[in-house]
């Protein structure tokens, strides 16, 4: 069976005004592989990758998402994003539900399924995030990674297939980023399509298939983890790296 | 006790209206649709730039006389006309003044961006806005009072009426002043129920 193309971007284009912040992107992530964004604050990484699930409108270029080329201005937008799931640096749980609520708001109401079905996938992926005994609580009482896992489940449960992660443990306290790179090793071993930006370059080198470094907009590099951590070729990944390593 | 049962009917409908209304128009106000904003905006502008007692007078010889509308629900369409534009104001705050990470992670999740502002949004704007929808409610129920000038029989109107027949008008606006008293604490003690409530979510 030969991998299918999850994402493909050609020459994506964005700007803020007269910013630009994307040029030229071109982007091929295969089914099943996991590709982690590395680059300096304000160099597009979370604009890429939010373009990739038309949360920001690209100025140009093509977006093709599971074979079919996304055309912002026809396509409901809606139907692709169930698609493709979505975690934020600050988690973005719905405080007004609860755990289990927040799982099954889009199941119910985006996919239609029955409650009972959806309350009975929701307790599987919540089982297996670690937080089966947290069905009933409101996030707030949760604590910051505990919360990540809850929001990386309600993107699980739309069956998504691909997930998009931005920064998921920047906004946590150090003892609880183990647990949630621990989450998104487990979904990487079970074959699940990934776009990760993050600062931790240790889960990097260990979960990546492709590592893409961004600089001002572009990609300056990419290649295996490898390639890009051990062997860097450009001047601008090599003090990027010596910055954070 | 006649004016008082009035009152509260008047002032019960009156704000259950006005709520509708000012969903509503704060609905308008953020919608992307610009004739919608101006439509909003007009009717807050003309609410907010005109005494409630022309508003009332207005309302009820326009509804009486033209659409032979009774007293009553002309009384209840000045009051929420007037409760409206401040409680639309109030909730389009309140729903401003939720996360915009919020609505990204419903439109993330496929969420259409009505659903998004249904299920998401409004429950937690709502919530936040309860303590002013509260004030507002009070300043509705005491301005309720100034529909005795088109001659309803309310707390104020029996007061007044009983006062200028026995020529000893004191007693009866204290007893007013009392009632009023008995329901803004009545409707406080809910208000704050309902936010200790609420806050457990939070
Ligand atoms: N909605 C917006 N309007 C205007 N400018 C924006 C907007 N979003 C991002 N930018 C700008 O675009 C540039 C890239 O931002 P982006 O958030 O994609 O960077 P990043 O690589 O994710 O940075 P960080 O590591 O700090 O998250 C920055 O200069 C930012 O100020
Ligand atoms: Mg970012």
């Amino acid at each position: 069976m030969n991998t299918m193309e999850m994402i493909r971007v050609n020459n994506l284009n964005k700007s803020f005004g007269n910013l630009q912040v994307l040029k030229d992107i071109n982007l091929t992530v295969k089914e099943r592989e996991v590709v982690v964004l590395v680059g300096a604050s304000g160099s597009g990484k979370s604009t890429l990758l939010r373009c990739l699930n038309f949360l920001e409108l690209k100025n140009s270029g093509h977006i093709i998402i599971d074979g079919e080329r996304i055309e912002q201005n026809t396509h409901d937008l809606n139907t692709i994003r169930k698609k493709i799931g979505m975690v934020f640096q600050h988690f973005n749980l719905f405080p007004h539900m609860t755990v289990l609520q927040n799982i099954i708001e889009a199941p119910t109401h985006v996919k239609r399924k029955s409650k009972q079905q959806a309350v009975s996938e929701g307790k599987v992926l919540l089982g297996k995030v670690g937080l089966g005994d947290k069905l009933h609580v409101y996030p707030s009482t949760l604590s910051g990674g505990q919360q990540q896992r809850v929001a990386i489940a309600r993107a699980l449960a739309m069956n998504p297939k691909v997930m998009l992660f931005d920064e998921p443990t920047s906004a946590l306290d150090p003892e609880l980023v183990g647990e949630v790179l621990g989450t998104i090793k487990e979904l990487a071993k079970e074959g699940m399509t990934m776009v990760i930006v993050t600062h931790e370059m240790g889960f990097a080198r260990e979960v990546a298939d492709w590592v893409i470094y961004m600089h001002e907009g572009r990609i300056v590099e990419a290649g295996t983890p490898k390639e890009v951590f051990d062997y860097p070729q450009e001047l601008r990944t090599q003090a990027f790296l010596s910055s954070v390593l | 006790m006649e004016g008082l049962w009035i009152t509260i009917k008047l002032s019960v409908v009156s704000l259950i209206i006005a709520l509708i209304i000012g969903l509503f128009f704060a609905i308008l106000k953020i919608s992307n649709i610009r004739i919608l904003k101006w439509v909003a905006d007009a009717y807050i502008w003309i609410v907010r730039g005109t005494p409630l007692i022309v508003q009332i007078f207005i309302l009820y010889y326009g509804l009486t006389d033209l659409l032979l509308i009774p007293m009553f629900w002309a009384g209840v369409a000045g009051l929420a006309f007037h409760s409206g534009a401040y409680i639309a104001e109030i909730i389009r705050g309140a729903i401003q003044s939720i996360d915009k990470g919020q609505i990204e992670a419903g439109r993330s999740l496929g969420m259409s961006s009505g659903l998004t502002i249904r299920r998401i949004v409004l429950p937690q704007a709502i919530r936040r806005a309860i303590p002013s929808l509260g004030n507002q409610f009070i300043i509705g129920i005491k301005d309720s009072s100034l529909i005795s000038f088109i001659g309803m029989q309310d707390l104020f109107g029996v007061a007044s009426t009983m006062g200028s027949n026995s020529f000893d008008y004191l007693p009866y606006f204290i007893t007013v002043a009392i009632y009023y008293l008995i329901i803004v604490l009545i409707l406080t003690y809910f208000v704050n129920i309902t936010e200790k409530k609420l806050a457990k979510s939070d």
